[in-house]
């Protein structure tokens, strides 16, 4: 899969890191916005942002993983909003008012992605992006598609097609817990 | 002011053709569907060639080439008919009929936009 | 618009010539001949032929054409149509479809596809005696002349009749050269005596160019039967007596032409028109919008509603009048627009006639199609996912349902097999039904199949119903060999999937040795659906009313705990699996104890009736039905999402699945327990 937002600039072309999938990961450069989950910095590609907007209660989906917090009503869509934090292995979060959503479409997918706030908007040129190392890393490796170092730390480039791609793994959880209930 | 042509057809992909041979000619286009809405149509929106085709349904095209040679507003305005070589017999009854002249399907874009502008002016 | 444009439309509008024209074979193999049939049917081929020329497609418009020269033959009663004819058209119908398919995917058609069929044609055409296809006329003779031409003119009365000018040959003659023009008035009467539309005008034109001789007659090409003409080379003498004339000295008598005397030849007389109504052709994203836009209408309607019930009701009756009146138009607003949406199931339908016709040559059966209610409307979305789920059962219906003739009489049957394909909308769905009168469903078979397979324990005893479900589990196939024909993996568990994805049911009824019957009950349209809201926990789930027998407030002593199964609810004699939402989806903080809820009882498909759990009714309304498999995925148990009055997202329970959830073993009827005694 390929990033589906268009630019002009050219696009940079990975091959993912051993284990990480079989598909090489396509991450064009250009800008991100960044926003903070602990003290983590990470960038989501701009042309694949549609709407900021606070947080809202969502609907829970059953069985789906933690990180799914559930449904919302984007007009008239369903949206899926996902917990960032929790989705890279971190505590989940607890919302609040001053939380934002941060609407994302990547192909024909719409989901929301809860995070803390969005902090900046960076300029990324390809050659400043890093590929991500295999080990170390407490995230799983395949939903980042890039190091990029700037001067006040690092930011991870989010890959948000991986992000997106998450019915079956929420799909064999929901099997599992129905399986314990029936 | 660019020329006025009408297309008379049941066949969609037959009008979009015309239509985008024509108006990329230069030429002023408008559709009809079959004799009946060309008849409604042209009492309003008269043009300055009109192209039917002859096999159509509720009015064929014959019917509408004597329709509109009986009225006295019609009779310098050329109809070109749209025949296959294989309606020899329709063609004939489309000239006694009235049409100025015809064109065989499937025609060349180049040779639609000549033979319109031979009977135009 | 552009080329590809045009390759879309004509394309499109193929699918439909196709349909027309299956359509009048079909009357026509019923015995319906009528000239209007006929005319539809040399129409659709004739525009298939037309657009494919135009696109070069020479196979397709060589098959065309010989279908059209027959068709002529037939349109014009030289030959009267016979079920051979019939059969002959729709296999050429079946092979234009196949080489517009070739052409549209950019596939190369098997060569040879047509060539005998074209062949057939032309021969059935050419029996009669009638000419076969007049080739195409050879090209004119180029011939060209060193000097130039002479041409002398002299136009009949029809010429102008017609509307052709001399002017505009004289005009069109100019681009091929110089030419000098010289009238011939010499016949021109006194005044008193001019008829106004007689010719009297000859002329004489010499081009001084050594055009081709094809391009100079072409000039003429529109005249040439009202007019004399003669064209020499200008080398020849020419006669002397004519008197050069300038071009400004040609006249043009159509100016000079009075109003006729002559009456109207036969006015506009409307040849009978077709009882079609006026249509209009609307892109199917636009009117989705549109379906969106009346949702969000009604859900925004909704929400002013609820948020005018909690003033006082003498606050602003004008206010509250208002928005009653607004939700009954909103009402009948999204009624109007659901309606655009439905098509007939004929779309679907007028595929399956081919089907049978080539899997019955395939499979040496003799099988009648009989169709029924084919203009029963649907949603257009389940009309177009019938086609897969409808396939599979009519293949399989021919490949294991009916026999081959001489087995079947053998049987005492009619060589001739009969497979019914109907359609009829009943109480608010649709149901379409395909039975056959074959040999039915072998249970012993199926079920010596199942324990084979471990599907079912050695020792069970099923129920006919039973094991006529167990064609429906995965991977269950009972044809001994797998054939080409039913192919091997798809299975009917998969029709039964996609007919549950369209909120639809799947039954089965067999008789061995009689046929089997296929009932699939449809929702009318995906996109709304009248659900009951109910509360489990904070949160809201909607369950479509059409699952819903009845619901109640259990009382204590009527809740039985069946160790290992659950509780069950007694009720008039029978045993209901109770299924506690709370627990099914993990909702925390719900009520737990069966008695202090309410138990909705819902009728499922194979697991028979269920009671859910939960915590209250909340109201009876119509919600629109949300993709929730469009961003997230599917969610077991789970159909849809909609959007309640206040903005918050409820999800659609889907009954089937909610069943499927709970293990088959408490689906079974419940015996009654000793304890219960």
């Amino acid at each position: 899969m390929h990033n589906a937002s268009p630019r002009a600039s050219a696009p940079v072309a990975f091959a993912a890191p051993p284990g990480a999938g079989p598909d090489p990961v396509t991450i064009t450069a250009g800008q991100f916005i960044t926003c903070t989950l602990d003290a983590a910095e990470y960038g989501i590609d701009i042309m694949a942002v549609r709407e900021i907007r606070g947080w809202a209660a969502t609907t829970a989906i059953p069985h789906a993983p933690p990180w799914i917090r559930g449904v919302i009503n984007l007009r008239g869509i369903i949206v899926p909003i996902l917990d960032l934090r929790a989705r890279f292995g971190m505590p989940l979060t607890v919302p609040t008012q001053m939380h934002v959503v941060v609407i994302i479409q990547t192909g024909t997918r719409t989901a929301g992605l809860l995070v803390d706030a969005v902090s900046d908007i960076v300029s990324v040129a390809p050659e400043e992006i890093r590929p991500v190392p295999e080990i170390g890393a407490s995230v799983p490796e395949r939903l980042l598609c890039g190091l990029v170092p700037l001067e006040r730390g690092m930011v991870a480039l989010v890959s948000l097609e991986s992000l997106l791609t998450f019915d079956e793994e929420a799909l064999a959880a929901s099997a599992d817990a129905s399986a314990l209930h029936s | 002011m660019a020329k006025r042509v009408m297309t008379v057809d049941d066949s969609r992909t037959m009008r979009e053709m015309v239509t985008f041979t024509l108006r990329k000619a230069g030429f002023d286009v408008s559709e009809a569907e079959d004799g009946q809405q060309a008849l409604d149509v042209l009492k309003t929106a008269p043009v300055d060639v009109l192209i039917t085709d002859l096999n159509m349904p509720r009015m064929d095209g014959v019917t509408l080439i004597r329709a509109l040679r009986g009225d006295p507003k019609w009779r310098s305005v050329p109809i070109l008919m749209l025949t296959t070589e294989s309606d020899a017999n329709k063609k004939a009854e489309g000239k006694s009929a009235g049409a100025t002249g015809w064109l065989v399907k499937p025609f060349d874009p180049q040779k639609l936009i000549d033979v319109v502008k031979r009977v135009a002016g | 618009m552009s080329f590809d444009h045009l390759r879309a439309t004509y394309f499109e509008e193929c699918a439909e010539l196709l349909e027309s024209a299956y359509a009048q074979l079909a009357a026509l193999a019923q015995g319906r001949e009528d000239a209007d049939t006929v005319h539809a049917l040399f129409r659709a081929i004739h525009s298939i032929k037309g657009g494919g020329g135009a696109f070069g497609f020479g196979r397709l418009v060589g098959l065309a054409h010989a279908m059209e020269t027959l068709l002529d033959l037939l349109r014009d009663g030289t030959i009267a149509f016979t079920p051979e004819l019939v059969t002959l058209m729709l296999r050429g119908t079946d092979a234009l479809a196949d080489l517009l398919a070739a052409e549209r995917d950019g596939a190369a058609a098997p060569p040879g596809l047509e060539a005998e069929l074209t062949e057939a044609f032309l021969a059935a055409a050419a029996g009669t005696g009638a000419p076969a296809s007049p080739a195409a006329a050879p090209p004119a003779a180029a011939a060209a002349c060193d000097t130039g031409w002479r041409l002398r003119f002299r136009p009949h009365p029809a010429m102008f009749r017609n509307a052709n000018e001399p002017l505009l040959l004289v005009r069109e003659l100019r681009r091929l050269g110089p030419v000098t023009v010289a009238a011939d008035a010499s016949r021109l009467p006194p005044l008193e005596r001019l008829e106004a539309e007689d010719a009297y005008i000859a002329w004489t034109f010499e081009l001084t160019e050594p055009a081709p001789r094809d391009k100079v007659e072409e000039v003429f090409e529109f005249v040439i039967d009202d007019c004399e003409l003669e064209i020499e080379p200008l080398a020849a003498e020419s006669p002397v007596d004519l008197v050069p004339a300038s071009p400004s000295d040609i006249v043009a008598p159509s100016g000079e032409r009075p109003p006729p005397t002559r009456p109207p030849a036969e006015a506009a007389s409307p040849v009978r028109a077709e009882a079609a109504a006026p249509s209009v052709r609307v892109d199917v994203s636009k009117i989705d919008r549109l379906v969106n836009l009346v949702g969000e209408l009604v859900i925004n309607q909704a929400m002013l509603l609820q948020h005018a019930s909690i003033l006082p009701a003498d606050l602003c009756p004008g206010l509250i009048n208002g928005l009653e009146t607004l939700a009954q138009h909103s009402r009948e607003l999204q009624e109007g627009v659901m309606a655009i949406r439905t098509q007939p199931v004929k779309s679907v339908f007028a595929r399956m006639p081919r089907l049978v016709r080539e899997l019955s040559a395939q499979l040496g059966k003799d099988v009648r199609l009989v169709i029924t209610g084919e203009a029963t409307e649907i949603d257009k979305t389940v009309v177009e996912q019938l086609a897969d789920p409808l396939t599979h059962l009519l293949r399989n219906a021919l490949d294991h349902g009916i026999e081959t003739p001489d087995a079947r009489e053998a049987a005492g049957k009619p060589r001739q097999g009969t497979v019914h394909l109907g359609a009829e909308q009943r109480s608010g769905r649709i149901v379409i039904e395909l039975s056959d009168d074959g040999r039915g469903i072998d249970r012993a078979r199926v079920l010596a199949r199942a324990r084979e397979r471990g599907l079912v324990a050695a020792d069970a005893a099923l129920s006919e119903a039973e094991i006529d479900e167990l064609i429906f589990l995965p991977s269950f196939s009972t044809a001994a060999t797998v054939s080409a024909v039913s192919g091997r993996g798809v299975g009917m568990d998969v029709v039964r999937r996609n007919i549950q994805a369209l909120g639809g049911r799947i039954t089965l009824e067999s008789r061995f040795g009689q046929g089997s019957r296929f009932v699939l009950s449809l929702p009318l349209t995906l996109a709304v659906l009248d659900g009951l809201v109910v509360a489990v926990g904070s949160e809201a789930y909607i369950v479509p009313i059409s699952a819903i027998v009845e619901s109640l407030r259990p009382h204590v002593e009527d809740i039985h705990a069946v160790p290992g199964r659950g509780n069950v609810l007694a009720l008039r004699g029978a045993y209901i699996p109770l299924l506690p939402l709370h627990a099914r989806f993990g909702v925390p903080g719900a009520v737990t104890d069966p008695s202090c809820g309410i138990v909705v009882i819902v009728e499922t498909d194979h697991a028979g009736r269920l009671g859910l759990m939960v915590d209250e009714l909340v109201g009876q309304q119509q919600v629109v039905v949300k993709s929730i498999e469009a961003n997230y995925g599917q969610i077991g148990g789970v159909g849809g999402a909609t959007i309640l009055g206040d903005g918050r997202v409820a999800l659609i329970l889907d009954i089937p699945g909610l069943g499927a959830g709970v293990p088959p073993t408490t689906t079974r009827t419940i015996q009654p327990q000793p304890a219960l005694q």
